[in-house]
Parts: structure tokens; C-alpha cells; sequence
């Protein structure tokens, strides 16, 4: 006689589901980190409490919680210039679905040009370097790192605009305000040296590059902090989608094309 | 030039070698009118051309296309398979499960990361026999610091898709090439400190290609779609289920390996 087989098991340290006494498929209660999601957090805890403890697994002090929900808002839209943004317009415009929007604002948000690689990339660099203007000096002189992977190679000091001229306004706004929130080391330190490591980069300090300090600021991993950053930055893909569609194609652009070898020597 | 100035001769103009449509006139793929010079391209043909600009030769063709229908399981538990699936069971529609499917394909433990690696160790690989390096040396310096890719499988050591790869390869004529050479005495060398290390269908593939004279760039993209065809009957299957039924997970399915049952009332106001 055969054993009977081993059930199929999904593993989680995050959410604990106890199943409705009537149906195992129903959850009677959920818990997050071992917090009863629906029987306490919901109406105490705040949504970037609720994300912080997700990712983290504990429950984030107030300064914490008002660093993410601060963070949060400076990302919310990366706006219509941004091309992740403009990917999603482009679902928008053409009328494709709501998730196709959003997927193409994710891949083309995802990349190393102010995308969720770069804030990898740029997580990885500020836990290699910290506070030391040396370290930065060090990294930036290195060669590019080119060991296969999926992604392109790096053609920028991730963190850094590589069109930029000069620090821009918003990403020197967000700074201060994060620094004056943030109690760890790095946000504070680089306020201080922005201009140093500018200089050490030979680029502005981008929006991406305050980011990362933030969320090492905050515990996350270079992992998390790519998630985080991917999904902080969809609320403005998907209002600008919306917005599109409704204004409809005629009024936006399609831009004009030069085609350097047209068989007919013509061009549309 | 750079900055502001670099960006300001980009705006509102594309400049492409790669084509455009002349909407109710023409269309024109890599310099060539779609229509009047291209039509009877099949679709692998036409796909392979986009990405190299250059034409292949059928049986080039044939073995290309033999790449992708071996490697094509519709299989719903295969992880990229099973996004198709699940997005039939909870009715999404067909392209947004086939696009998160093959999105999904490019991964690090199958997919898209494997066939790279291996397709950049075989021409590293090559790059330094030339310059006089032994084999057995090379094979030894890389297992020092990263695995090789292109050979042993998590499940079993055996590919059921090589014999038929290389048979249709043989076939073709194409199985002589220095890569595909170098791809075997790759695997002679790690056989010998482990069996199962046998080569897999990403070492084949990668080897396969580099002989066909793809770049890395080009493997990349070519590789994306190889799993493509086994998704849509995936999707198919479960979106003609009831609803919800494609393997549904019980309360009782999910194990809890975290911390105890606390108060969000009584948290401490601790940094994790």
C-alpha cells in the first residue's frame, strides 16, 4: 500500500491565513509579522506602516514611518517627461488595459536609467561606501563591472543624472526634507556632501540616488528597495494613462521620423 | 556635447535605420519595403533578420526553429507556464498572461540568465584557447569564483532535448562549428569531476548560436520568445476551467514560519 502523498506547502514568514470553519479556502483572519491584519491594523496602522511592515517584518518607528510615507509622495509621480511614464501613456492613448499600462510602465521603469535597476545599483553602492567620500572616489575611478547579467552595463555612476548639469530643484528638495527627517546616517550625510560626491561622479545627484540613501536609511536590502521603488512610482503611470485615454490620440504626439535608408529615398 | 544640449537634438525627431510605417503607402523593415521585398519571409525568418539584419540560410533557419519547438513543454507547472495558467483561471485576458509569462521567462534559475552565461563563458572561453590558455585551467578559474552555466540540470542530469537538437543539427550540417567543439570539451572536462555536470539544453543552445555568428545582444533577444509556444495551451486549459479551479490553494496549503501572534497596540517602538 502506498503512503499517502506529501500535501503540496507553500513556506511563509510573512502572513498567517486561518481558514473559515465552514471553507479552508476562506481566511477567518490574516497576519502580517504575526499583527492581525484585519482585526487590529485595520483603522490603527497606516498604509506605509502596513508596507514597511511587510518588507521588514516589524513595525516601523514614527520616524521611519513618516521617512517612507515622505519618500512615498516625492515618487508617487516621476511625471509625463519620465519614460516609464510615457510608456504608460502609450497604453493609455491606445486604449489597452489597465495592467498592460502599468507593465509597461514597470519594464521601462525597471531599467538603469532612473529605473528600479539603477536604485539597486545605487543601494549597493551606498552600502559599499556609506559616509566615506573616499570609498565614493574609489568606486567611481573603478572600471565597469562587466560580469553577464541580464541587464545592460551600467553607462552611468547609478544615483547620479547622466544628463543632468546640475543638482535639479525637486531632487534637492526631497533631500533636505528626508535629511531633516531621516535619523540614520546616510540621508543627513549626504546633504552635507552632495556637492562632493557630485564632483567625485563628475554628474548631479539624481532623484533615484536620494532614494536609495533613503531606503538604506530605512533597513531595506537592494532587493527590497527595488520593489519598493518599482511600486512607489506606478500611482503617477497610472493617473497619466487615465488622463490620456481620455484626451484621446489626436492629442498626443507621434512624433516625426527620419528614416536613414528608405529604399524610395522618401521619408513618412 | 552633453547634458541639456545632447538631449535638446533627440527631441521630437526620430532617427531610425531600423524602419517606418508610410501609413496607406508602405512600410519599411531594415531598409527593405515589407510588403514588396519581404512578404514571403516566414515569421522566424522575418523575427531573426529584425534582430541581426542579416539572412539566414533555411537550414540556419530550420535549425532555429528547431530550438524553440523542442523547448515548448505546455506544461502548467513550469513556473513562467503556470503565470499564463493562473492569469486563465482568474480570467485575465490572453496577452497580458502571455506577456507576464514571458516576462517571467527571463530569470536567473532558468531562462534568459543561464542561456547568457553560458553563450558569454563559451566565447570568454574561446577568447582565452586562442590566446593559449589550457582548457582544464580556464574551467578551473571560473568554477573558483562562478558556477558554469550550460550544464548539469536541478532534477536530473539528463536533457531529453539534446538528442533530438543535435540530431536535427547533425541533419542540417550545422554541428561542426568550433563552438559547439568547444561545448563538449567543456563538459569531457567536468565530467570528470562530476557526472551529472552533462550539458544542458542552455549549454547547447548558447553553443548552437555562437556558431550561427549571433552576438551576445542578439542571443538575448533571439532567446526571449524560446519557451513561447508551450504557454498559450497553458492559458487555454485553464481559462476553459470553472473559474478559480487551476490549482487552488487551501488555508491548509500555506505553512507559517514567522514570528508569534502579537498586538499593534502593544509594539514596542523599536527599529527593526
Amino acid at each position: 500500500m502506498s503512503s499517502p502523498k506529501k500535501p503540496e506547502q507553500i513556506h511563509t514568514r510573512i502572513w498567517l491565513e486561518e481558514q473559515e470553519p465552514d471553507n479552508p479556502f476562506a481566511a477567518k483572519t490574516a497576519f502580517c509579522h504575526g499583527y492581525d491584519v484585519y482585526g487590529e491594523l485595520l483603522g490603527q496602522a497606516r498604509w506605509t506602516e502596513m508596507l514597511y511592515l511587510l518588507f521588514r517584518g516589524e513595525a516601523p518607528t514614527d520616524t521611519q514611518t513618516r521617512l517612507l510615507d515622505t519618500l512615498a509622495l516625492a515618487l508617487a509621480n516621476p511625471g509625463p517627461r519620465d519614460q516609464s511614464v510615457h510608456a504608460a501613456m502609450c497604453g493609455g492613448v491606445g486604449g489597452s488595459t489597465a495592467a498592460a499600462c502599468l507593465m509597461a510602465a514597470l519594464a521601462v521603469g525597471a531599467g538603469q536609467l532612473s529605473g528600479g535597476r539603477e536604485l539597486f545599483l545605487s543601494m549597493e553602492l551606498w552600502n559599499a561606501c556609506g559616509t566615506d567620500l573616499a570609498s565614493w572616489h574609489n568606486r567611481f575611478a573603478m572600471p565597469a563591472d562587466t560580469t553577464v547579467s541580464l541587464w545592460p552595463a551600467p553607462a552611468h555612476p547609478p544615483g547620479f543624472d547622466p544628463h543632468g548639469v546640475s543638482t535639479a530643484t525637486p531632487v534637492l528638495q526631497t533631500l533636505i526634507c528626508l535629511a531633516e527627517i531621516s535619523d540614520a546616517a546616510l540621508l543627513p550625510w549626504l546633504q552635507a556632501h552632495h556637492l562632493d560626491l557630485e564632483t567625485a561622479a563628475g554628474l548631479p545627484l539624481a532623484m533615484s540616488g536620494v532614494a536609495a540613501a533613503a531606503l538604506v536609511d530605512l533597513g531595506f536590502t537592494p532587493e527590497q528597495g527595488e520593489m519598493l521603488y518599482l511600486l512607489l512610482r506606478l500611482p503617477g503611470a497610472a493617473v497619466h494613462a487615465l488622463e490620456q485615454k481620455q484626451l484621446g490620440y489626436k492629442k498626443f504626439p507621434f512624433f516625426s521620423i527620419e528614416l536613414e535608408n528608405d529604399p524610395a529615398g522618401g521619408s513618412p | 556635447m552633453n547634458g541639456p544640449d545632447f538631449l535638446q537634438q533627440h527631441t521630437d525627431r526620430l532617427k531610425s535605420r531600423m524602419g517606418a510605417c508610410f501609413p496607406g503607402e508602405r512600410a519599411v523593415f531594415r531598409g527593405h519595403d515589407l510588403h514588396a521585398e519581404l512578404r514571403d519571409m516566414d515569421w522566424v525568418e522575418l523575427f531573426v533578420f529584425g534582430i541581426t539584419g542579416r539572412r539566414l540560410t533555411p537550414q540556419q533557419l530550420r535549425l532555429l526553429h528547431a530550438i524553440w519547438v523542442y523547448t515548448s513543454y505546455p506544461d502548467a507547472r513550469i513556473w513562467n507556464n503556470r503565470v499564463a495558467a493562473l492569469a486563465g483561471s482568474s480570467r485575465s485576458t490572453p496577452t497580458l498572461a502571455l506577456a507576464a509569462s514571458l516576462a517571467v521567462s527571463e530569470a536567473t534559475v532558468y531562462g534568459g540568465y543561464p542561456s547568457i552565461s553560458a553563450f558569454d563563458f563559451f566565447m570568454r572561453t574561446r577568447k582565452k584557447i586562442a590566446q593559449g590558455e589550457h582548457l582544464e585551467e580556464i574551467i578551473h578559474s571560473e568554477r573558483q569564483t562562478r558556477r558554469i552555466y550550460g550544464y548539469g540540470r536541478p532534477i536530473t542530469s539528463a536533457d531529453e532535448r539534446l538528442p533530438w537538437l543535435l540530431d536535427r543539427a547533425h541533419e542540417l550540417c550545422l554541428d561542426q562549428g568550433p563552438y559547439l567543439r568547444l561545448a563538449f570539451d567543456v563538459e569531457r572536462v567536468l565530467l570528470k569531476d562530476n557526472p551529472l555536470l552533462r550539458m544542458n539544453y542552455a549549454g547547447l543552445v548558447a553553443a548552437l548560436s555562437l556558431d550561427l555568428g549571433f552576438s551576445a545582444g542578439e542571443f538575448h533577444l533571439f532567446r526571449f520568445p524560446m519557451t513561447f509556444a508551450g504557454m498559450p495551451p497553458c492559458f487555454l486549459e485553464s481559462s476553459q476551467e470553472t473559474e478559480g479551479a487551476f490549482l487552488p490553494l487551501s488555508c491548509a496549503h500555506i505553512v507559517y514560519e514567522g514570528a508569534p501572534k502579537r498586538s499593534w497596540q502593544s509594539r514596542t517602538a523599536q527599529p527593526a
